[in-house]
């Protein structure tokens, strides 16, 4: 079948984005990317320098764009879990909860107890999780090769532990509509124990390495500002924001899956760089730590799969006895359950910052529309004020303090 | 909300849309921020309703971190060279989220900045996200169809 183009082309206009010669003489174009290592990921950024001065800087996006967005449109309500993983490969659980949130809401189904607190301490790993590797990479692009190594290690535990309640290490899944995908496996309390007890002495170890150490504070101290307004003008959000002197965690302001039951913290700096950035995360696996014990002290007893026939896939053996049951199984295997007709915005507090999923039913088993406010996208905005004037060699630490993951950004 | 450019106020699971005329879009974004302290822009979007008449919706979510408040507008736009003016203005991070959603759309922004595609190839055709637009694209054919 053929299609015409006409109607759709004649409205896209022939301009390039990038100024591909310098504006004035005497500056140099620097093409930074999309390979570069310390992008971490496919981004390029177009400099435009005098000496050794970035004049402007010009993010290009779209390199890991996979059309998520759309394939949502394809799948069943609950097959389209898998695709929120690969949207933020390294917060995986917390776009799991956010989709799962938006759509139990428009469902609105209760979910039990054990089931929050898990979704509660998994998503608090997951930030663990994303904190490390930020922490890791980080420090690597500034010169501190040790930390990589010390970072990995624990993150590696991490990814054992994510193993042992969903299969996998990284595109979990865990958290589906209605619930968790599979019961905690037995003797999780001794795995998770054992790690979360010996975890503050790990990030003591970290701040030995780096909080006295002079060219991880020359590298930092005073490097990457951008002013809160700007911030809150050019839609950052998260570590950047509380780095900045903003009191605002979206588990604090809108608390979600019983965030209001733990006792924590929100850790705050006002010296707006790098440096204060650093500190906001250091503080927050510390946080995490805490909300972690807690849920592994407090654990309720229960359900771990809302009561709710309809959406959740019955149990094996009452399938197989009782007619009712088969029914269930039948019809949510087949064709999905059904979503009543309507449209809601969820948003959680991820390792980067604010994510939300707006999410449109029209009644059917698909979705008709999920668009994902994804913070790397809203952060890398805020790129080309960052990096105004600054020196070429202080970019690489700036723009590692604003902690994006491309596959968030180009979903 | 006393603006005349509020045609209908929604209330749903607890969140509240207003359907604005997208003509006074952003005369009424600009009263949001000045005056009831909707600071952050945290998105927009648009939904497809094909076939339907009018065809596109532009969703703007507002958040005040102040008021610990957050608010859906919604503008109906023709399916015929949907056109709506930028919010820009406004909120400069209204820049990306407007060229993702001409990029997805192909909904005009009037008076944006750097109306380009942003996430698709600067060369593409087509709108990815409309709903007459083929999951794998106008490009390829398969011999089934």
């Amino acid at each position: 079948m053929k299609h015409s183009f006409e109607d759709h082309t004649s409205t896209i206009p022939a301009v390039q984005e990038i100024p591909a010669t310098p504006s004035a003489p005497r500056r140099m174009t620097l093409n930074m990317g999309p390979q570069h290592p310390s992008t971490h990921g496919v981004l390029r950024i177009v400099l435009e320098l005098e000496g050794e001065t970035i004049i402007t800087a010009a993010p290009d996006i779209g390199f890991l764009h996979t059309g998520i967005e759309k394939e949502f449109e394809q799948k069943n309500w609950q097959q389209a879990v898998t695709l929120t993983d690969r949207v933020d490969y390294l917060a995986n659980l917390s776009n799991n909860l956010v989709y799962a949130l938006a759509v139990e809401k428009l469902l609105q189904i209760e979910i039990p107890a054990r089931a929050q607190w898990t979704r509660v301490m998994m998503t608090e790993f997951s930030r663990l999780n994303s904190h490390l590797v930020w922490l890791g990479t980080h420090a690597l692009d500034i010169g501190a090769m040790t930390m990589f190594f010390y970072c990995f290690r624990e993150r590696e535990d991490i990814l054992r532990i994510f193993e042992m309640f969903s299969g996998q290490r990284m595109m979990t899944s865990y958290i589906r509509i209605g619930g968790l995908a599979l019961e905690p496996p037995r003797g999780w309390q001794q795995v998770v124990g054992k790690f979360i007890r010996a975890f503050p002495s790990k990030v003591d170890e970290y701040e030995e390495l780096l909080n006295a150490n002079p060219i991880w504070m020359q590298r930092t101290q005073g490097v990457g500002f951008i002013s809160l307004e700007d911030m809150l003008d050019l839609g950052i959000t998260g570590p950047m924001l509380r780095g900045a002197g903003l009191n605002w965690d979206i588990r604090k302001s809108e608390p979600y899956s019983s965030y209001e039951k733990f006792d924590f913290k929100v850790p705050v700096e006002t010296s707006n760089d790098v440096w204060s950035r650093y500190r906001v995360r250091i503080q927050e696996m510390r946080e995490s730590a805490k909300i972690i014990t807690q849920a592994l002290e407090g654990m309720p007893e229960g359900a771990w799969q809302a009561d709710a026939p309809h959406v959740v896939l019955p149990d094996r053996e009452k399938m197989k006895t009782q007619m009712e049951s088969l029914i269930y199984h039948f019809k949510i295997v087949t064709e999905g359950f059904r979503v009543p007709a309507g449209e809601v915005y969820q948003c959680i507090e991820a390792p980067r910052g604010e994510i939300g999923y707006y999410v449109v039913s029209d009644g059917t088993s698909k979705p008709y529309r999920v668009h994902m406010r994804t913070p790397s996208f809203g952060n890398l905005q805020g790129l080309p004020k960052m990096l105004e004037n600054t020196l070429i060699a202080d970019s690489i630490a700036a723009l590692g303090s604003m902690d994006f993951v491309l596959g968030d950004t180009d979903r | 909300m006393n603006h005349a450019g509020v045609l209908e106020t929604r209330e749903a699971f607890g969140e509240t849309t207003l359907i604005v005329d997208p003509a006074q879009i952003v005369d009424l974004c600009r009263h949001l921020k000045d005056s009831e302290k909707y600071i952050r822009l945290s998105g927009i979007t648009a939904v497809d309703l094909h076939p339907a008449e009018p065809r596109f919706e532009v969703i703007y979510h507002l958040h005040s971190i102040e008021r610990n408040r957050r608010l859906r507008l919604k503008c109906l736009l023709s399916g015929v060279n949907p056109e709506i003016d930028s919010a820009t203005a406004v909120w400069r991070g209204a820049n990306w989220y407007e060229r993702e959603v001409f990029d997805m759309f192909g909904i005009g922004f009037r008076n944006h900045p750097n109306l380009v595609r942003i996430l698709m190839p600067i060369d593409w055709e087509g709108y990815p996200l409309r709903k007459d637009y083929p999951v794998h694209g106008y490009k390829y054919s398969y011999p089934s169809e």
